[in-house]
């Protein structure tokens, strides 16, 4: 099979590809950018491990054609950090011990951000259902939930 | 259709870790030119806090900070054999291990510090800060690092320590089966309190009270962290979760993250935690450890809530919508308990 070239931006850098048709966007992501961030985790749209923005859109990169994303822009859990800082999801997730194994972070991280990029502060609510579509196995949610909430406003729920 | 609001309540008593070959795990210990330790272990970090919790036990020990000790774990290739991150064993037994292991370190660090400082090494105390002065004279002081050079490349010591703990094996008693697998056990108590529906059956959570026996708690969030996350892990196990098929056809077992089924972020519910600290005499620093039992007493909770809810009991897991159905049927109606 011929190989496609494929221009997308990557965490606001342009990259530059060549990958097989019907290569998903995680598979392009993780082996031909290196940005090893979002998770492999059932490769069939199950768990959210592997969830990116595409043009600030929540989506399942295990789920997304690479070749559908010519042009767009890709952000992913490697281009969260603010230089040498780490973002302020980030740092809450730390602060509320939201993270245990840590297979579910990245793609808990770009949950949050995409709600929050869009709703600066949501309700207990809104978090939960921005995160239902990511499996944590260890953390209960609870603390998950919190450390989105702190993040939002510096208010940590009851 | 009404929903039956239901309370139920379980206690646990639990072994920390097992009879298995004695139950053995080894730490090693060595410090760096630099003055900083590394503490090897095979023993896994799967989330739950083993580097941390090692980590703060050896800087204690030493009488270092705990910024200058690193854990190198998870390789059976360069660290001493671990029984394994299994039978809440870990803070307990590698633990004690590292414990060992670095008082043997601390042992020569301070015969190394003696030498430079001209003293007595029984003279010889730790601040806790990196440094190592004379009892009673903080000014006659070196720092960690110091010492650690002048061991390296003056005295040709090794600031290193060993350590193991083993609680022998326990022989099983051929007439009555008695043993002694543990050396220390921990406790817990857990009210759970839920919502069942008679006309699906489904059972929501309300919320969770629960006080946990668990020795010293070394590190309280962690402790926390993983009571928290545990919890879930109980009601998943008593609600949800199964790899058997819930019909008679195999065909119908689950095959993945979508249809086997586990309660969602929408699902949590309150939980509130209390922790008591008795430490164990044989525990590192008194502790015993959260592990597994911090899933297990919500199992039977959840069981005799339901039973309080509607009077049906269940007992085989998990206790799908469907089982509390057919019991409820079966005894022509829902039949509330009385609540206490």
């Amino acid at each position: 099979m011929s190989k496609i070239p494929l221009q997308f931006r990557h965490n606001g850098r342009e990259v530059a590809i060549f990958v097989d048709g019907g290569t998903n966007l995680l598979v392009a992501l993780r082996e031909l950018i290196g940005d090893m961030t979002p998770k492999f985790g059932c490769g069939q749209g199950g768990c959210g491990t592997c969830s990116v923005l595409i043009d600030g859109e929540l989506h399942l990169s295990c789920l997304t054609l690479a070749e559908t994303v010519a042009g767009r822009s890709i952000e992913t859990l490697d281009g969260m950090k603010q230089g040498p800082n780490l973002h302020p999801l980030q740092r809450a997730f730390a602060d509320n011990f939201a993270a245990q194994c840590g297979y579910c972070t990245p793609g808990m991280l770009m949950a949050a951000k995409a709600l929050l990029d869009r709703n600066p502060s949501p309700s207990r609510d809104e978090v939960i259902e921005a995160i239902s579509g990511n499996i944590c196995r260890c953390t209960g949610y609870e603390p998950i939930i919190n450390a989105i909430l702190a993040a939002a406003g510096g208010r940590i729920s009851a | 259709m009404t929903r039956h609001r239901g309370r139920g309540i379980a206690s646990i008593n639990y072994p920390i870790g097992m009879n298995l070959g004695g139950d053995p795990s080894q730490a090693l210990v060595h410090s760096n030119p630099s003055g900083k330790f590394t503490v090897a272990l095979s023993s896994i970090d799967l989330g739950q806090g083993m580097k941390s919790v090692t980590r703060q036990i050896c800087a204690e020990t030493l009488g270092v900070p705990v910024e200058d000790v690193y854990v190198d774990t998870a390789d059976s290739d360069t660290g001493p054999h671990c029984m394994g991150s299994f039978a809440s064993r870990g803070t307990h037994r590698v633990g004690n291990a590292v414990m060992a292991a670095a008082r043997e370190a601390r042992g020569v660090m301070m015969e190394a510090a003696a030498e430079e400082l001209e003293v007595n090494a029984a003279d010889l105390d730790t601040d806790g800060r990196g440094n190592i002065h004379v009892k009673g004279a903080p000014h006659r002081s070196i720092s960690t690092k110091d010492v650690a050079i002048a061991a390296q490349f003056k005295q040709g010591k090794t600031i290193s320590g060993r350590g193991i703990f083993l609680v022998p094996l326990s022989e099983v008693n051929p007439e009555t089966g008695e043993m002694s697998p543990a050396t220390c056990y921990a406790h817990a108590c857990l009210v759970a309190e839920v919502d069942v529906d008679d006309e699906t059956g489904e059972v929501a959570m309300v919320r969770m009270d629960s006080a946990y026996e668990l020795g010293r708690a070394l590190n309280p969030r962690l402790v926390e962290q993983q009571l928290v996350g545990g919890a879930w892990m109980g009601v998943s196990h008593a609600l949800y979760e199964t790899p058997e098929p819930y019909y008679p056809e195999p065909v119908h077992c689950p095959r993945d993250f979508v249809e086997y089924l586990m309660p969602g972020p929408g699902d949590v519910c309150p939980h509130d935690i209390a922790v008591l600290e008795r430490p164990a005499p044989d525990g590192p620093f008194g502790a015993k450890g959260p592990g597994e039992m911090c899933a297990n007493p919500v199992l039977p909770a959840v069981a005799n809530a339901i039973f309080n809810a509607v009077g049906v009991r269940i007992d085989d897991l998990p206790i799908t919508p469907e089982k509390v159905l057919r019991a409820i049927k079966a005894q022509g109606g829902a039949r509330p308990q009385a609540r206490r």
